[in-house]
């Protein structure tokens, strides 16, 4: 089954190339025709509102929100979470579209404006050893999780920064730039 | 934990790619540009059309019009440092914003040097008219680069020009061999580990956008269908008749840059581009793209 990388804006490229590795065949996805087939979707770091407002203008909310976690797989890295979490705090003023389809809350920016994007050894027990290296920009934060949902990963603070509903997954930091395929092959067993 | 390393320096421009970067003069526009879905907004007094207009020195903009314009978005904010002018930038670092582009739309503060850009926390995007140009910004810590364009003209053949000259010239220089390298980092004038780097990647070291006279959809395609990452829109928005319209289509045909379909129905109906320059009608001492060095 092929991989979608949804291609909308941000770091698509750096998704496509570790799955390329993996010997999986990436789909850049940016209209709903391209999600057939499809069984497993990246949602890449990159700008939120930019990307929420492109998958509203190219109804591609609907058709996602239809089969997440049932016969599509989701995974979303930073604005990736963003776009997954049922609710969303600190957004832009107006409100900004979303599939809101995981049962999280997360805050935009959370860590403050870029002087404060950071990298940080992070174990991940479900991955064992050794520590990935955790790339955060610009990141937000889960500040809630609900009953279904598992945590995976978190800060030393305790602040959650991984975690899986079923068949969805998010991570506010950014495997891909971390060479570092461990979270991909994760995925793709999903 | 360690803040502001190079990973997250060149990390943030990559989460900018394939998206539009727009020039906003008020918080009102900052809005609009986040509500047609700009990744980023460049703070500035003057758009680069009304400074060439204007003429003067152009400096670094009021931080009260910055901090206004910071406050009014959630996406990351830019703003502009003369070249060399180092104060500025660390002035622009104190604000928080996201990102200082060292610009050759202000007025020079150094004829010689750049920004040592290593000795900041805060990530630099700078200008480059060629594959020497742009190495020389990144081995003073530039963490993205961008074509120089010719600024404020809605004129995007210069744009062409030097997104043309970078990516010939990484295909030229993936057909050298290793002694021929050390001869064409010489003639370039660029550090030989980064034009190797280049050679073995087929890339620049970071990411490279287009900037410089994009006034419509299809300039915006063009620049992408040419290798760029992304792109900056100066002048062409709000100097435009409908900026919201306009904003949203080039936003459109950025990501959609490979359908024409995409990009033919999105040019439907914008109204007014900005009024555009011919670049032969620029005397020679006003090109803001031969500022640097």
């Amino acid at each position: 089954m092929p991989v979608g990388v949804l291609a909308l804006q941000g770091d698509f490229r750096e998704h496509a190339a570790v799955l390329h590795q993996l010997g999986a065949a990436p789909v850049e996805v940016r209209l709903p025709r391209q999600l057939a087939g499809v069984s497993h979707l990246i949602i890449p770091g990159g700008e939120s509102t930019t990307i929420g407002r492109l998958l509203d203008r190219y109804e591609m909310l609907e058709p996602i929100r239809a089969r997440a976690g049932h016969d599509l797989a989701i995974w979303g890295t930073c604005a990736g979470a963003i776009l997954l979490a049922r609710q969303v705090l600190d957004v832009k003023k107006g409100g900004q579209p979303t599939l809101a389809v995981m049962d999280i809350t997360v805050r935009r920016n959370a860590y403050g404006s870029q002087l404060d994007s950071f990298e940080t050894l992070l174990p991940i027990p479900l991955l064992g050893e050794p520590p990935l290296r955790g790339v955060f920009i610009r990141a937000p934060q889960i500040e809630m999780v609900g009953k279904e949902v598992e945590v995976l990963a978190r800060l030393e603070d305790g602040a959650i920064v991984a975690a899986r509903q079923g068949r969805l997954l998010v991570t506010t930091f950014h495997p891909e730039l971390a060479a570092d395929d461990r979270v991909h092959r994760y995925f793709l067993e999903l | 934990m360690e803040k502001s390393t190079w990973t997250t320096k060149v990390g943030l421009a990559q989460m900018l790619k394939g998206g539009v970067i727009m020039d906003v003069v008020t918080p009102e526009q900052a809005r609009i540009a986040e509500e047609a879905g700009a990744v980023a907004v460049m703070a500035l007094e003057r758009v680069p059309a009304d400074i060439r207009a204007q003429g003067g020195v152009a400096r670094m903009s009021d931080p009260e019009l910055i901090v206004a314009i910071k406050e009014a978005v959630t996406i990351p904010v830019m703003a502009k440092a003369r070249i060399g002018h180092f104060v500025e930038a660390q002035v622009l670092e104190a604000l928080g914003i996201d990102y200082i582009d060292e610009s050759e739309v202000l007025t020079p503060a150094d004829e010689e040097h750049h920004i040592n850009k290593h000795k900041f926390n805060i990530p630099f995007v700078c200008g480059c008219r060629n594959i020497g140009e742009g190495l020389r910004r990144v081995a003073e810590g530039a963490a993205m680069l961008r074509t120089k364009g010719e600024a404020g003209t809605g004129n995007v053949v210069e744009a062409v020009r030097h997104a043309r000259a970078v990516y010939g010239e990484i295909r030229r220089l993936q057909s050298m061999g290793e002694d021929e390298l050390f001869v064409y980092a010489k003639e370039i004038q660029a550090p030989y580990e980064l034009v190797r780097q280049v050679a073995e990647t087929g890339r620049m070291p970071v990411v490279n956008f287009a900037a410089g006279g994009i006034a419509t959809p299809a300039d915006a395609a063009l620049m992408m269908q040419l290798g760029v990452d992304g792109v900056f829109v100066g002048s062409g928005i709000f100097k435009s008749g409908n900026p919201m319209q306009r904003a949203r289509a080039i936003v459109e045909a950025t990501t959609h840059y490979n359908d024409p379909e995409i990009i033919a129905h999105v040019s439907k109906g914008l109204g007014e581009a900005m009024v555009g320059i011919e670049i032969s009608k620029i005397p020679a001492e006003q090109l803001m793209a031969q500022r640097g060095w």
